[in-house]
């Protein structure tokens, strides 16, 4: 597994070279579309006007202006784009780690100590632990700018993307009414409740949607009738990447 | 303007009931191209028999579960029909946490909650959970999908993000620590020091989607006919030692300071 994307963490003067991984994975079971021979189907594009599938190399990018009319965009005009600090994650700012609302957050992901980086990743990540602190900076990811903040957690420089603010409405934007005077009662009542309902940590559930689903399968699966196997040579041999290999290989300075 | 609900329900927490509304926090605003044939026309998509190229049609098309390479079970539009799950109005709020309970990693996609009749029960429950500084931890069902959430106050209104699933989420107490040489007690103490300057406030105002601006304004001057010509870029490295590098930052950032 190729990382999302590499570079150098900067703080003052010192660099940091880093791969990005990411630390959240989908749990959902694929379902794939399957032809009445019971053979997976593939997704193709094609022009309408003449009605032939489309090779990549014969799709642009367009930028709908008008309806209908486009301004075509190329990958090279895209990657020239982004702006040049964007390439390093430079570090300019560190903030108490309680001081990010969660509305912020988008995605979770580890960053693994590149080339011999391995003493100034530890340094940075001491530093910031023992200050309570995370770092903030903007970068750029497969063609999207992110705000991302970098913690310091169990000895890894964790990151997460984070959303610009003009992506987060405001109460005003949304509509809500005007914060009324509350009913000091009725608070007390609420906190009450609170308190009597705390739990210390957070568990989090088992996706219990997609068990169900497997385990229909399963039950499926034992009538033959249910089940098409395709022949050997057309099996795509994409293997799964297991996440949690490729971090522990990476973090252990074996990911070559 | 304000923003249309996408959803409305009920938060249950004991035997109170407070009627909400739900409306998205956030608004993407990634900048979104179609796919284009030569002729500048939009692409249109097809399922196709991987071999033959031949085009197969919507009521022809099944589903499959890929249990092992090659290998698929088939399921019918009725077995997909008995996974869903059973409709109801019910935000279930059964426990509380305190606000660092939660890693970051968990928050998927944040949605507000709006009064929906009962103002009295709403704000008094988001001053509360101000007050007490905990979030709810929730769990409802809309449209045929089952969610758990965190339950929130922002500025006195309620906020209800979707949280990912266990199976979703590796943490970092999962994987081993980074191998190499440890830094040397110095080495922290300057890297502290350094960290500490650079120390402020979270102030989101202050970033901007500078990428996402430039792409919108090299569009509308390539609408206009003229295209401005991008020059490659050029990356820099710098190879100092780590020491110096710390006390070089250190330095430069205190002459910073007397300067300002």
């Amino acid at each position: 597994m190729r990382p999302f994307w590499s570079g150098t963490i900067t703080f003052g003067l010192v660099s940091v070279p880093v791969n990005l991984y990411p630390a959240t994975r989908t749990n959902r079971a694929p379902l794939r579309m399957i032809g009445p021979e019971g053979e997976p189907l593939s997704r193709r594009y094609y022009s309408e006007k003449t009605g032939k599938d489309l090779e990549a190399d014969d799709m642009i990018r367009g930028y709908e202006i008008d309806k209908g009319k486009f301004v075509t965009v190329t990958d090279e005009e895209l990657e020239r784009l982004a702006p040049d600090k964007t390439r390093d994650i430079n570090l300019t700012l560190f903030v108490k780690e309680d001081s990010i609302p969660p509305v912020y957050f988008e995605r979770g992901y580890f960053l693994s100590p590149a080339g011999n980086s391995e003493k100034a990743y530890k340094l940075l990540a001491e530093a910031m632990k023992e200050r309570g602190d995370v770092g903030i900076a903007t970068f750029v990811m497969r063609g999207k700018e992110y705000p991302i903040a970098i913690f310091s957690d169990n000895s890894i420089l964790r990151a997460e993307t984070m959303r610009f603010p003009d992506e987060i409405r405001s109460v005003k934007q949304v509509g809500l009414p005007e914060k009324p005077k509350t009913n000091s009662m009725t608070v007390r009542k609420f906190e009450t409740l609170i308190k009597r309902k705390t739990k210390r940590s957070f568990k989090p559930d088992k996706d219990e949607e997609t068990a169900q689903l497997l385990k229909l399968v399963k039950k499926k699966e034992a009538n033959k009738s249910n089940v098409v196997q395709i022949k050997e040579s057309d099996v795509s041999d994409g293997k799964v990447v297991d996440l949690m290999e490729v971090l522990k290989r990476t973090l252990a300075g074996k990911a070559k | 303007m304000s923003a249309r609900a996408i959803w409305k329900g009920n938060l249950k927490l004991g035997t109170t009931k407070v009627p909400v509304k739900l409306y998205s926090a956030i608004e993407d605003k990634t900048v979104r191209f179609h796919i284009l044939d030569s002729g500048r026309k939009q692409v249109k998509q097809h399922m196709v028999e991987p071999e033959t190229g031949e085009d197969v049609s919507e009521p022809e098309i099944r589903k499959g579960y890929e249990v092992e390479p090659g290998r698929f079970v088939i399921l019918e539009e009725a077995d997909l029909e008995s996974l869903k799950p059973k409709a109801s109005r019910d935000i279930e709020v059964s426990s509380f946490v305190p606000l660092e309970a939660i890693e970051q990693q968990y928050y998927e996609r944040p949605y507000y909650l709006g009064p929906d009749g009962d103002e009295k029960n709403y704000f008094a429950l988001a001053e509360a959970l101000g007050n007490q500084e905990r979030e709810g931890i929730a769990h409802w069902t809309m449209r045929n999908k089952v969610y758990t959430g965190a339950l929130g106050a922002q500025d006195g209104y309620l906020v209800l993000s979707t949280l990912r699933h266990a199976e979703e989420v590796v943490s970092a107490a999962q994987l081993p620590k980074p191998a190499g040489t440890p830094p040397s007690k110095k080495e922290i103490e300057l890297a502290k020091h350094l960290v500490s300057m650079l120390e402020g406030e979270f102030n989101p105002a202050e970033y901007k989607n500078e990428y996402r601006e430039r792409v919108m304004e090299f569009i509308a001057k390539k609408a206009k006919g003229h295209a401005p010509r991008l020059s490659a870029v050029k990356t820099k490295r710098q190879t100092t030692s780590l020491d110096s590098a710390l006390a070089k930052s250190i330095e430069s950032l205190k002459k910073g300071k007397r300067a300002a």
